[in-house]
């Protein structure tokens, strides 16, 4: 287990530009910015005006981390306390369920729960209580 | 100038999870940890980015259509499902597991880090699986009609 700092204004002001991405993308495109949607349309694409903004738009999450860098002089943290296989796994189950559930944290949990849809209020209820059910589990339970 | 604007957009949700902690696998782990190393910073982005969202739609979707694009694209169904209900659960299993959610996992692909690029290609198989299973489905199910 690794300690995190509690960092209430910057994670608010993370949340903000999360928030006002979700509205320019929705003023703009007309469109959910859900990574999962987005990103399942760039896989499978439908036709090449459709496929070209999806890229776009994934290409400028990417270069997210590059401009805090450029500002910041370095990179956001990313620290990972699980193993290669529980990436590994935890990936593909990710990938399962978030095709299933047609969306995730930022589909469902900002953009669907901002509109109010009874569908997605319960996929995020949903996720969040597994997650914390398997957080829970791994490690009170089986102590890893 | 399309392409250049959601690129635009894309890159203020980025710079938004990597500031917010989303992308930081301890992080969002943490929060999850009520037990142990609780770390509730995770809320305050949920927070921020819903209040935001929230009353940004509420003046977006007042206008006819988006300024790029002819219509909005909204998610009509609200009926709830085995898929919606069993596909959240199954995702919140893997996000406990791993720590990355695909819009977490996404823009730290922009740090480089080789965990990055693994949870990704594992992501990209689990979504290409469950595509090929439930088109397979879809057709024995229209086979039997």
């Amino acid at each position: 287990m690794m300690e995190t700092a509690f960092t209430p204004f910057q994670s608010l002001g993370g949340g903000i530009l999360i928030g006002a991405a979700s509205v320019l993308l929705m003023a703009t495109m007309g469109r959910i910015m859900g990574a999962t949607g987005i990103l399942a349309g760039v896989i499978f694409p439908t036709n090449k005006a459709d496929w070209l903004w999806r890229a776009a738009v994934i290409l400028g999450m990417i270069s997210g981390p590059l401009l805090v860098m450029l500002i910041t002089g370095q990179f956001p943290a990313v620290q990972v306390p699980v193993s290669t296989s529980m990436l590994v796994i935890g990936g593909v189950i990710v990938g399962i369920g978030v095709t299933y559930g047609a969306g995730c944290t930022s589909g469902h949990g900002v953009c669907g729960m901002a509109r109010l849809s009874p569908r997605s209020i319960v996929a995020t209820l949903t996720f969040m209580l597994t997650t914390g059910i398997t957080v829970y589990v791994i490690r009170h339970v089986l102590g890893a | 100038m399309r392409l250049l604007i959601c690129y635009l957009i894309g890159l203020v949700f980025g710079v938004g999870i990597s500031i917010s902690g989303m992308a930081n696998p301890a992080k969002v782990l943490n929060f999850f940890d009520v037990a142990g190393n609780w770390d509730p910073s995770l809320a305050f982005v949920m927070g921020g980015a819903l209040i935001v969202t929230f009353i940004g739609y509420r003046f977006v979707l007042k206008r006819p259509a988006p300024t790029l694009s002819e219509t909005f694209q909204l998610p009509t169904r609200r009926d709830l499902d085995l898929p919606l209900i069993g596909g959240s659960a199954v995702f919140g299993v893997g996000w406990g597991i791993a720590g990355f959610c695909p819009g977490g996992a996404l823009p730290a692909l922009g740090t480089g880090r080789s965990e990055v690029i693994i949870f990704v290609v594992a992501l990209l198989v689990g979504i290409i699986a469950a595509k090929a299973l439930q088109s397979m489905l879809n057709r024995g199910s229209a086979a039997r009609i």
